[in-house]
């Protein structure tokens, strides 16, 4: 560390620390107003089914029943919370018109007196749904003659013309031709919850100015701010909200769910909305990380260097796409790993079936290529017949090597950080290992 | 009953910021009379103490004590804009507005210092504590309290300053894939230690090590806090944790955390870590990101120290203990195979 810093570089305490751990921090449901009321949602109890009729007869009978907001009253219905850096196309219905896509999906928000109220009546709404068969399993979803779940007539993100984000670069079969091994893997996970202590929740407060401040757990206020002026089609200067201490999001608070309805309810009601999601609506309901199948082969040299990679993946994004599609591109650029592999070929696939949708969580398309590709490392080093330190320090990247996506390496430490984790397990290297550095290879060097 | 050890490898690297670019954050800092500063920001503290290290690195680059900075962040009213708490791009990207509104700040105290202190800006410097000095004059400082309240009151001028990072927006070659999708890469190599029961197939991780390189640790005890969540996080990962059990089948899916299985305190295994500081480029004082990576290495470690404790490759997550002895069931089957066809009649 430099000798004139001060501050940077210490462990100073947390400035909320003490407020945390005595329950005195001010989270977003802590707060109470006079004349809240509570939304809930009625959700479709079908994974794919088309809506021939919502009877609310009953429900509005329920002592505390406020009001109903259906599709009807979202001036903006259809949204891509990615439009906002210019994702197209528009595709996922605030509240369902004439079709659900997951079982979960909302139909109609339930405004009342408590939370009770609001609870009642959602079992009271009558749904009378046809059911549509529904597709789960990703290549099945991309056969002929599955389940279509979007509007445009595939199951598949579009990447300019693609059905994939691809990565091509150097000739793959080339190299597998030459090869001494080949190894192969599949590599499947499955749906995973962010499981944040607190669950997504807003609170929708009207101003005697006519504006609206929505308190809220999300994880990037303006971009909450700026879907939410979209979805309700009023001036962004007509919304005011506040958040920024949030009881763990791990992305799973960068979907804008809560806020555009609970901000909606509280335009019409003219009184304080607080839409807050229960944990089994945080599981059953709200994004999870995506389920992946990784198909990875490797063309690899007698002396362990990997010489070609192909990867054919699909992330399953469920009934919509929300930030998936974002999360396949960065996939696809990490799907070499911090290694330098001369002809790599990637096809990533964003797949829509009758799930609930997947969306952004930690590590972002990149956890499950990092699990997919340090297994392969594994088998690699077995079927050559050398240590797994061996081939990774045989195949690290360097600063100034080409990635498959065409970026030099810079600030690479691979070889420096397996060197530290060697010393801390007491892993004696050898001396060639020992002696290897991330500095750029040599002119002409491998 | 008998418990299989393994060790397995893996080494992992992450980038920080949003994949393209384009996800800018500001800052705003202005002096109060009484000399604090206070950061404006639209930041989210996700429990991960984000307030804590760019109070840091405000009072770093103002030359201030920590008291006197004041964080105030995620009010739309208030706050200037920022893209959000994601990607790994928080300190990095705040971190480097931070320091750019620090900067204007500090042109904006030294313009009232040379006036208050009648010297030349090239002999002014701060003090890191509070003041500025005169260079070779130890008699003739100020505290920049004083000087914020003589801005204030004898000059009417401001003491603020504006900050934004962006990285610049890149499009992907839809052909190709050729694409900028980092700002830099941080590093991680974890071994994991673990013991297999080959009765119950149930697997305890007797260990997690893991050497991380982080351009810059702004507060070594929080990312400490990152590597040590993050391992829980990627145990979680590699032996228990999913919303569908049987996917694709999407039935049987848990509704709280008594059907949603993740490892508590008991299952803790022992975490270690090392931290390098090999500064980045682009990052506030060498900044890379840390926040997710950390949850991606310990996975294939541990599922690779399955393999090496008994010898069954698995390659799907979460492993199971039914996947495991179903595993050791398959090996056990192929030896007995194995021997019954080369014991011919010899």
């Amino acid at each position: 560390m430099s000798p004139a810093m001060n501050v940077v570089g210490r462990s100073v305490p947390r400035s909320d620390g003490i407020g945390h751990v005595t329950g005195r921090t001010q989270f977003t449901t802590d707060r109470s107003f006079p004349g809240l009321l509570h939304l809930k949602i009625v959700r479709s109890p079908l994974h794919h089914a088309r809506i021939l009729g919502v009877d609310l007869s009953e429900a509005e009978r329920v002592p505390g029943f406020v009001r109903a907001l259906t599709h009807a009253d979202v001036p903006h219905n259809v949204y891509t919370i990615l439009g906002l850096i210019g994702v197209e196309p528009e595709e996922e219905f605030v509240l369902a018109e004439d079709r659900v896509r997951y079982k979960g999906e909302p139909i109609v928000a339930i405004v009342a007196e408590s939370e009770d109220a609001a609870l009642e009546a959602v079992a009271r709404v009558k749904l009378d749904l046809e059911e549509l068969p529904a597709v789960f399993e990703v290549e099945e979803a991309l056969r002929p003659g599955a389940p279509i779940v979007t509007h445009w007539g595939n199951n598949t993100f579009m990447y300019e013309g693609h059905p994939c984000r691809r990565v091509r670069f150097g000739d793959v079969e080339a190299a597998f031709a030459r090869a001494d091994h080949i190894v192969e893997g599949v590599y499947n996970t499955k749906p995973i919850e962010q499981a944040p202590t607190e669950t997504t929740a807003c609170i929708a407060v009207p101003e005697a100015n006519g504006r609206y401040t929505v308190y809220t757990n999300t994880q990037a206020v303006y971009f909450s701010l700026d879907n939410t002026a979209i979805i309700l089609q009023v001036p962004g200067n007509k919304l005011h909200f506040v958040g920024g201490t949030v009881g763990g999001g791990f992305g799973g608070k960068v979907d804008v769910i809560v806020e555009p309805l609970a901000t909606l309810a509280a335009m019409k009601t003219s009184r304080p909305v607080r839409y807050a999601f229960s944990r089994s609506e945080e599981m059953q309901v709200s994004s999870t990380r995506s389920a992946w199948r990784i198909y990875m082969k490797d063309g690899v040299m007698a002396d362990g260097r990997i010489i070609a990679r192909k990867v054919t993946s699909y992330a399953d994004s469920g009934a919509y796409s929300r930030q998936t599609p974002y999360a396949l591109t960065k996939h696809a650029a990490n799907a070499a790993g911090p290694y330098a592999i001369p002809n790599v070929s990637i096809d990533a696939y964003c797949v829509y079936t009758n799930r609930q949708p997947s969306s952004a969580m930690r590590g972002f398309g990149i956890t499950m290529a990092s699990f997919a590709i340090e297994v392969q490392m594994d088998k690699i080093a077995e079927v050559v017949g050398l240590d797994p330190w061996s081939i990774h320090f045989i195949n690290a990247y360097r600063d100034g090597d080409m990635k498959p996506h065409r970026k030099l390496v810079e600030d690479a430490t691979l070889i420096e950080t397996m060197q530290a984790a060697a010393g801390l397990v007491g892993h004696e290297l050898p001396a060639r290992f020992r002696a290897m550095t991330s500095a750029r290879r040599p002119e002409g060097g491998v | 009953m008998v418990k299989l050890r393994g060790t397995g490898l893996s080494a992992v690297n992450y980038p920080t910021g949003m994949n393209l670019g384009g996800d800018p954050s500001q800052a705003l800092i202005h002096a109060t009379t009484s000399g604090s500063f206070v950061v404006s920001l639209s930041a989210t503290d996700l429990g991960q103490g984000l307030r804590t290290v760019i109070g840091q690195i405000a009072a770093e680059a103002l030359g201030v004590g920590m008291d006197d900075v004041v964080i105030d962040t995620a009010d739309t009213d208030t706050g200037p804009h920022d893209m959000g708490t994601f990607a790994s791009r928080a300190t990095h990207r705040v971190g480097n507005a931070v320091i750019a509104a620090a900067q204007e700040a500090r042109e904006a105290l030294l313009d009232v210092a040379e006036d208050e202190l009648e010297a030349a800006r090239s002999d002014l410097e701060f003090d890191g504590q509070g003041n500025i000095l005169v260079r070779g004059a130890p008699d003739r400082s100020m505290k920049i309290a004083d000087i914020a309240a003589a801005a204030q009151f004898k000059y009417g001028r401001t003491i603020a300053g504006r900050g934004v990072y962006m990285k610049p927006r890149s499009p992907v070659d839809p052909e190709t894939g050729a694409m900028d999708p980092d700002s830099t890469e941080a590093h991680a190599c974890t071994v994991a230690e673990v013991a297999v029961d080959t009765d119950t197939g149930e697997v305890t991780v007797l260990s997690i090590r893991s050497a991380y390189e982080v351009g810059r640790q702004i507060n070594p005890a929080l990312v400490k806090g990152q590597i040590v969540g993050g391992a829980w996080m990627g145990m979680s990962h590699a032996l228990y944790e999913t919303t569908q059990p049987y996917y694709p089948d999407p039935a049987y899916s848990p509704k709280d955390f008594s059907e949603y299985l993740m490892p508590g305190a008991y299952e803790m295994p022992k975490i270690e870590c090392v931290v390098l500081e090999y500064p980045s480029s682009n990052g506030p004082y060498g900044v890379k990101g840390v926040g997710e990576m950390t949850a991606n290495s310990p996975i294939p470690a541990i599922v690779n120290a399955i393999y090496h404790a008994t010898g069954v490759r698995i390659d799907e997550l979460p492993v199971t203990p039914e996947l495991i002895l179903r595993g050791l069931d398959a090996r056990a089957r192929a030896a007995r195979l194995a021997e019954t066809s080369t014991t011919p009649d010899s």
